[in-house]
């Protein structure tokens, strides 16, 4: 399925995907989005371009296998769940660094947690995908 | 050490979920950190046992928001001690898997399914609040979706088939009867809810909610009549997994009714007498089918069912003696049933076969081997001094006191059925003469495996044998333990003032 319209489309439309995804991610802690939903996103993203080419140029883009992903992300979320113990409050605390930031907004827990739900997203839908895209081949 | 430390077995059993997906190939060191983690998971919970037995209830609200609005932690001493017991079986297992898995079975993530599984198991235990008490849940039963499929054999997807569909239905049963909850109260806290079920003016709406969440439960804690889906499945997948779900799963199921039909669903004349009924049709039901099976594992989980009936008879009867004596049957079945299945693997690995027909020679070929399975066996039939009489003698007590006659005559029937079933695999087993073993396709007899992996199958089955005798020999504490639950169980004052003072 390499059609030459996707294939440019895909070439620009992925950088743009990656980008909204973060922004869905950031903006989550009020406002609709956050890490899931912005981890199917960028893993659109990704996906799109996997097809508009071949699966094995997202390999290429990537470097390491996605399914890595999934325990980074879990522990990041993990870290998010416990740090609170290590200041004396009972987990899943929200803790906030003083001060708001550009962009970003302010930081805390909760934005960890965020981003380790997202890795795991993007880790375990491209595992999934890979393996049937896989399976493909082989028939 | 602060009350906010009590969640640790369960970001212990995280922590170790985490680690193995890190080593995703590497099936090495996934046994390594599975037997690690749990033995740091073991002695924390130890730690937290005595903490709490000698400090009252431990409390902690997660996410800092107070009581009926947040999610409660609580560990008082019933929980406290289940995860000692979870510790216990958990080590157990993993030793017992990392000896007897093939690397090609464990490189479909087995180590973090299993790690997520006890990480369930350990966090209902902790759970201060209905509907986080169902998320856990939720987690337990994905987490052995994973496991009893683990391989993929056409036996096995039939059996995870039969156990997926009635657990859905379960949980669908459960999630309704928490709405009716909330929507009867507003709440979901359960020390919260204790206060506020009393007060709700339409009782009969909180009966058919109370059977609601005993139906939801009770198909997964596997009571008559909606135990049909576990001996159908239980056989299936490897020992290592069938003696994780023996031993604990159906238990957590226990201990969640135990908990929830002593704090707010009272039983009542109309609820206790359900129960007790449901408890003794259980007890009989379970005996018959262990009767008349010919399969090691199948007996085996017959008798889970046949067992389940004990503990629900405790609840059902509801006096100190008779919740006493369910609580202890709790601590020892957990241990004696993750036993008699890795029993069952061993006599698995020396037979080549589950079923009566190729098993035997045992006593001829393994005589030191024999004594050791004969400690789980003659427990789980409840000798004395070992670890199945106590609990026993406590209920028969407490339904001699509760004029329950007919419940006394069921636990009797139950565990006399259990003594000749068990006596009738023990002479097939360890007495009979040794059949030809069956070598089935890539099959490996215990004289062909290493040192190590010997001590791997034979090592915990010791190990779990030595608790049974604690419990047994060492009665006389446990029954100061499980006397203290019971009184906190029908006396849930304190319970409640410690969750809701935050208010």
């Amino acid at each position: 399925m390499t059609t030459l319209i996707l294939k440019t489309a895909a070439t620009y439309l992925m950088p743009l995907l990656l980008l909204f995804s973060v922004f869905i991610l950031l903006r989550g802690h009020y406002l609709p989005g956050g890490g899931f939903i912005g981890g199917l996103i960028a893993s659109i993203a990704l996906v799109v371009y996997g097809y508009a080419n071949r699966i094995d140029r997202i390999k290429q883009f990537l470097r390491f296998h996605p399914g890595i992903l999934i325990p980074v992300g879990a522990s990041l979320s993990t870290l998010a769940a416990v740090l609170p113990l290590f200041f004396n409050q009972p987990v899943m605390t929200g803790l906030w660094l003083s001060g708001s930031y550009p962009i970003i907004g302010s930081i805390g827990t909760a934005l960890l947690f965020d981003i380790g739900v997202y890795f795991v997203v993007v880790g375990a839908t491209l595992t999934i995908i890979f393996s049937i895209a896989e399976e493909n081949v082989k028939i | 050490m602060t009350d906010n430390l009590l969640i640790l077995p369960v970001i212990i059993q995280l922590v170790i979920a985490v680690i193995s997906l890190f080593f995703w190939s590497r099936t090495n060191y996934q046994r390594l950190s599975s037997i690690v983690g749990n033995v740091i998971f073991l002695a924390v919970s130890f730690i937290l046992f005595f903490y709490v037995k000698e400090n009252g209830i431990m409390v902690s609200q997660g996410g800092n928001w107070p009581a009926p609005f947040g999610i409660t932690f609580v560990l008082d001493l019933f929980s406290a001690s289940m995860l000692v017991i979870t510790g216990l079986s958990g080590l157990a297992v993993s030793i017992f898997t990392a000896g007897s898995m093939s690397r090609r079975r464990a490189l479909f993530v087995f180590f973090p399914i299993y790690h997520f599984l006890l990480l369930g198991i350990s966090g209902s235990f902790i759970a201060g609040d209905l509907f986080n008490l169902y998320v856990w849940f939720e987690l337990i039963i994905i987490a052995s979706f994973g496991l009893i499929t683990l391989g993929g054999g056409r036996r096995q997807l039939e059996g995870a088939l039969k156990y997926v569909t009635l657990n859905l239905v379960a949980s669908t049963l459960f999630l309704t009867s928490i709405a009716f909850v909330y929507g009867l109260t507003g709440s979901l806290n359960l020390a919260d809810l204790a206060v506020k079920i009393p007060e709700v003016e339409n009782q009969d709406l909180v009966s058919i909610a109370a059977l609601l969440f005993f139906v939801g439960l009770g198909i997964k804690t596997a009571v008559f009549p909606m135990y049909f889906w576990l001996p159908a499945s239980y056989h299936t997948p490897m020992s290592a997994i069938s003696a994780i779900f023996g031993g604990l799963l159906t238990k957590v199921g226990v201990y969640a009714l135990i908990r929830v039909f002593s704090l707010f669903f009272l039983p009542d004349s109309y609820i206790g007498t359900v129960i007790s009924a449901i408890a003794a049709l259980t007890l009989i039901m379970g005996a018959m089918g262990a009767f008349i099976q010919k399969d090691v594992r199948k007996v085996f989980s017959w008798l889970i069912v046949c067992h389940i009936g004990f503990m629900i008879a405790g609840l059902g009867i509801f006096s100190t003696v008779a919740l006493a004596g369910a609580v202890l049957y709790l601590f020892h079945d957990i241990i004696i049933k993750t036993n008699i299945f890795m029993v069952s693997g061993l006599l698995y690995r020396i037979n080549g076969a589950h079923t009566f027909k190729f098993i035997g020679g045992l006593y001829e070929h393994y005589p030191k081997l024999s004594f050791l399975i004969a400690i789980p066996l003659f427990s789980l039939i409840g000798i004395p001094p070992l670890s199945g009489f106590w609990p026993k003698i406590l209920l028969i007590e407490g339904g001699i006191q509760g004029f329950d006659y007919f419940i006394v005559a069921a636990i009797l029937l139950g565990s006399f059925v259990t003594l000749v079933t068990i006596g009738k695999l023990w002479v097939t087993a360890v007495w009979s003469e040794q059949k030809q073993v069956k070598y089935v396709k890539h099959f490996i007899h215990f004289k062909q495996l290493s040192k190590a992996q010997r001590i791997a199958y034979v090592f915990p089955i010791a190990f779990l044998s030595v608790v049974s005798l604690f419990f047994g020999f060492g009665a006389f504490w446990m029954l100061d333990i499980a006397n203290r639950i019971a009184e906190e169980l029908i006396n849930p004052e304190l319970y409640i003032q410690s969750i809701l003072q935050f208010q």
